[in-house]
């Protein structure tokens, strides 16, 4: 469904308008981070007088992940926040010192916003999830409860370790790797077996494990909110038909620790099972550049890295280069601004990059 | 026209995948085909109700099933087959081109290779014979009965025959061909730039009134080949030394790898060797070069030097020719690399001292040449001064041999296993030491080529016995 070019520019005015409130959040002694105030001493420039729209946010520098792993957590609490004590939620880490988000409310607003896009015939009100994935320190973990509480009801957890999972591919302990799959998938199967759940959050490897284990449908499963890893065409279409017999709920999504979420479009004929993402603009934005020249925007339909922007009053990460590639699709349904498709490891075409289980 | 496009075959439903893999032809690069890729999932998910599949095999006698596979085999070898899922239709010519196309093979050679394949379709009763040492086969019908005057029942060991082809040669196709008739489904991961044959036998055996779900087709990855193998009960794997090394101790697989067929003359003989050039110039060259039942060592007691010399001189000339060409006697390499990598490797080796390239002054240029926008490799003969020589027991996807000296007494200590040994003696005793090796698959013993199959014995493993097993049993009247 094509988006009228009003509610494109309302888009872009809310954005311009959210962009410049955060921007000055962040960069004002009385709100603001240690870290921003800090970075804008040292700048040429001051972002809270002279970022007036989002296409401003090209003046800063891509963010630098190793700020997120190196500096201690506190110098990104804004003093807007003082006193609340924070989450602190990680991604990375397989080796080395993982990379931490602190956070206080933003992954509730994100997926009490997610929520209200779920089907209740697909994810029925008052009924139990399970979470078969990665939990421990991630942010998905609350998430999902959060989610699941939204919606009425608690959520079951089996946990999985990515940063394990990993090591043990690139070690190419390869049966390892699947005993500990098993492992975790059997754990599911247990669950389904003897509670009723209705939901399930799983990663697209995961959900194909549990279905040659068990008929989902069967076991009560009528939605499947999936993520994690690469969904290419082919692989979607393989889990609807296949694996969710074309009868259980699908609802795939993008989304990271540093973002938050970014909902999918329904499928329609002529997607041919390719997912377009949306991010929850304006809270974060999504950008497929040219990876050569990465102030250059792609054209739609077209190959190129995404970048990330996140706008929160609990975080501000301008034009953090994710490690992802996709393609730039244009708005579409309900989101008046960019998205993403067939998201997946930057440089996958030329190497062969380890994602695992997750 | 649109492209043909060729899709897997579930339970011998068409099924188009999202994912496609383009066939491209060798010399001019032009999309010829393209071909759905599966996951493993999709696989695993099929497997599941593999029985279904031999349901359908089991409602035939084997009589009836040997008659539809001679009807396969005419099909095969003259008939218009469905080619893929949009309406294309492939005549026997057009295999012939389009094979030749992708694979580099000369148009003689898939016509030699697909007389073989004819061959074993419309002699099905042989094979089989050969295979069972003559079990009447209505006891494979009824799971019982008696012969010899003895009670004999056999027993399927698995529901599916799992394949994972090479793209060498398409002969290796009439590998699997018993197993219909034998009423095992058959689960096939195509060779990368080979789905031609099996594609096409499928369809000549629907043609001829087999049932289309005794066929499973799956144009798939690495994982993809792995859960066929692993899943399947019984299954073929061809490959390279490391593959044979890895499913050496399986049951369940067997493995073609590497052949390392030999011609060995005994000490009786050695003096005739000019009247064996030829025959061993054939065991060498034959069909490119490119079986495992090529020869690729001649192991003699003397004349090495000479022996060498005569089959450089033979071997040396023969030059590429067009792919249409009667004459043509070498294969195209599809993979360029592979070609690159072959000879990169003769190369390397031949730096170690004790070995000479007899090949290279016959032929007046390098190995890897290029012809009418194809990539070649031209016959290689190496002479080795010890079978210890890197060059002396290996083999590579072309006419390629060495030729050493070992006193025949010794030759059985070093020639490692054989999947072909072509011995020229009449020496009794060396005779009872060739029959008593292990490490001989197949014995020729006279000067019979490497390449000569005989259809009433099994060759490469007894595909009966791989997928029966016999029981004791017991009936009473009561």
């Amino acid at each position: 469904m094509n988006v009228e070019a009003s509610a494109i520019k309302a888009a872009q005015d809310n954005l311009d308008a959210h962009t410049r409130e955060i921007v000055q959040w962040h960069f004002s002694p009385e709100t603001g981070s240690p870290f921003w105030l800090d970075w804008a001493k040292k700048a040429s420039w001051d972002p809270a007088k002279e970022v007036n729209t989002f296409n401003d946010i090209l003046r800063f520098p891509h963010f630098q992940d190793e700020w997120l792993r190196d500096l201690p957590n506190e110098i990104w609490a804004p003093k807007a926040f003082k006193g609340r004590p924070f989450n602190i939620f990680e991604t990375g880490g397989t080796t080395g010192m993982p990379k931490q988000r602190i956070g206080w409310d933003d992954y509730k607003v994100d997926y009490s916003e997610f929520s209200d896009k779920l089907k209740d015939e697909e994810f029925p009100r008052n009924s139990y999830w399970l979470m078969m994935g990665p939990t421990g320190p991630r942010r998905l973990r609350l998430a999902i409860e959060h989610l699941a509480n939204v919606r009425g009801c608690s959520c079951y957890f089996i946990d999985l370790d990515p940063r394990w999972v990993k090591k043990l591919i690139s070690g190419k302990q390869f049966e390892q790797a699947k005993a500990y799959m098993d492992h975790v998938v059997d754990q599911s199967v247990t669950i389904l077996k003897n509670r009723k759940v209705s939901a399930l959050f799983t990663t697209p490897k995961l959900l194909e494990a549990l279905g040659e284990k068990i008929n989902l449908w069967d076991a009560g499963i009528r939605g499947v909110f999936c993520g994690g890893t690469t969904m290419l065409p082919q692989y979607v279409r393989f889990l609807i038909e296949e694996v969710l017999e074309n009868r259980i709920g699908f609802q795939p999504t993008y989304g990271n620790t540093l973002m938050g979420l970014a909902a999918s479009v329904p499928l329609t004929p002529e997607d041919k099972f390719s997912i377009s993402y949306y991010p929850p603009q304006p809270r974060a934005v999504l950008r497929v550049v040219d990876p050569n020249n990465t102030s250059v925007l792609k054209n739609y339909d077209e190959w190129g890295r995404v970048e990330l922007t996140t706008l929160t009053r609990e975080f501000f990460m301008p034009r953090f280069l994710e490690r992802d590639e996709a393609i730039r699709k244009a708005p579409r349904n309900q989101y008046a601004w960019d998205g993403v498709a067939e998201v997946r490891p930057f440089g996958a075409m030329e190497k062969n990059i380890v994602e695992g289980v997750y | 026209m649109t492209l043909p496009h060729i899709p897997a075959l579930r339970r011998g439903r068409a099924y188009e995948s999202l994912d496609k893999a383009q066939l491209l032809d060798h010399k001019t690069g032009k999309v010829l085909t393209e071909i759905s890729q599966v996951n493993a999932g999709i696989i695993r998910k099929d497997l599941a109700r593999v029985s279904e599949s031999r349901a359908a095999l089991k409602k035939f006698t084997t009589e009836q099933l040997i008659e539809i596979a001679a009807k396969a085999g005419e099909f095969f070898l003259n008939g218009s087959l469905p080619l893929g899922d949009k309406g294309h239709m492939q005549s026997a010519q057009e295999y012939v081109e389009t094979l030749s196309s992708t694979s580099g093979l000369p148009h003689i050679m898939v016509r030699r290779n697909m007389s073989k394949i004819h061959h074993a379709l419309t002699n099905m009763r042989t094979v089989l014979n050969g295979l069972t040492r003559g079990l009447d086969l209505e006891i494979l019908d009824k799971g019982f009965g008696k012969q010899f005057g003895t009670p004999i029942s056999y027993y399927p060991t698995t529901q599916a025959l799992g394949l994972v082809m090479p793209s060498n040669s398409p002969a290796v196709n009439s590998l699997w061909l018993a197993a219909i008739v034998l009423k095992t489904p058959v689960i096939i991961k195509p060779g990368k730039e080979e789905p031609w044959t099996p594609y096409r036998l499928i369809q000549a055996f629907i043609a001829a009134g087999c049932p289309a779900e005794a066929f499973g087709f799956y144009p798939t990855d690495h994982e993809g080949a792995g859960e066929i193998l692993k899943s399947c009960g019984r299954a073929l794997i061809f490959g390279d030394k490391a593959t044979t090394d890895r499913y050496a101790n399986n049951p369940a697989i067997q493995v073609h790898g590497p052949g390392y067929s030999k011609v060995l003359i005994g000490d009786d003989q050695i003096d005739r060797w000019p009247e064996y050039i030829d025959m061993i110039a054939g065991s060498i060259a034959d069909n490119g070069g490119r079986s495992c039942i090529n020869a690729s060592a001649v192991v003699v007691p003397k004349f090495g030097r000479e022996i060498a010399e005569a089959l450089g001189k033979k071997l040396g000339p023969v030059a590429p020719l067009a792919a249409t060409d009667e004459n043509a006697r070498l294969s195209g390499f599809a993979n360029v690399k592979m070609a690159e990598y072959i000879d990169n490797a003769i190369e390397q080796d031949l730096k170690t001292s004790g070995a000479t390239d007899v090949t290279a002054a016959h032929r007046g240029g390098s190995r890897k040449v290029e012809y009418e926008g194809g990539v070649y490799l031209r016959p290689t003969v190496i002479h080795c001064d010890t079978f210890a020589h890197p060059l002396a027991n290996r083999e590579f996807l072309c006419p390629y041999a060495s030729v050493v000296e070992v006193p025949q007494n010794q030759m059985l200590d070093k020639i490692g296993p054989s999947l072909v040994v072509t011995a020229i003696t009449k020496d009794p005793k060396f005779t009872d030491a060739l029959l008593d090796s292990p490490l001989i698959e197949r014995l020729n013993i006279g000067p019979i080529s490497t390449m000569k199959i005989s259809w009433d014995q099994p060759h490469e493993g007894n595909m009966f016995e791989f997928l029966y097993k016999r029981r004791s049993i017991e009936r009473s009247d009561f």
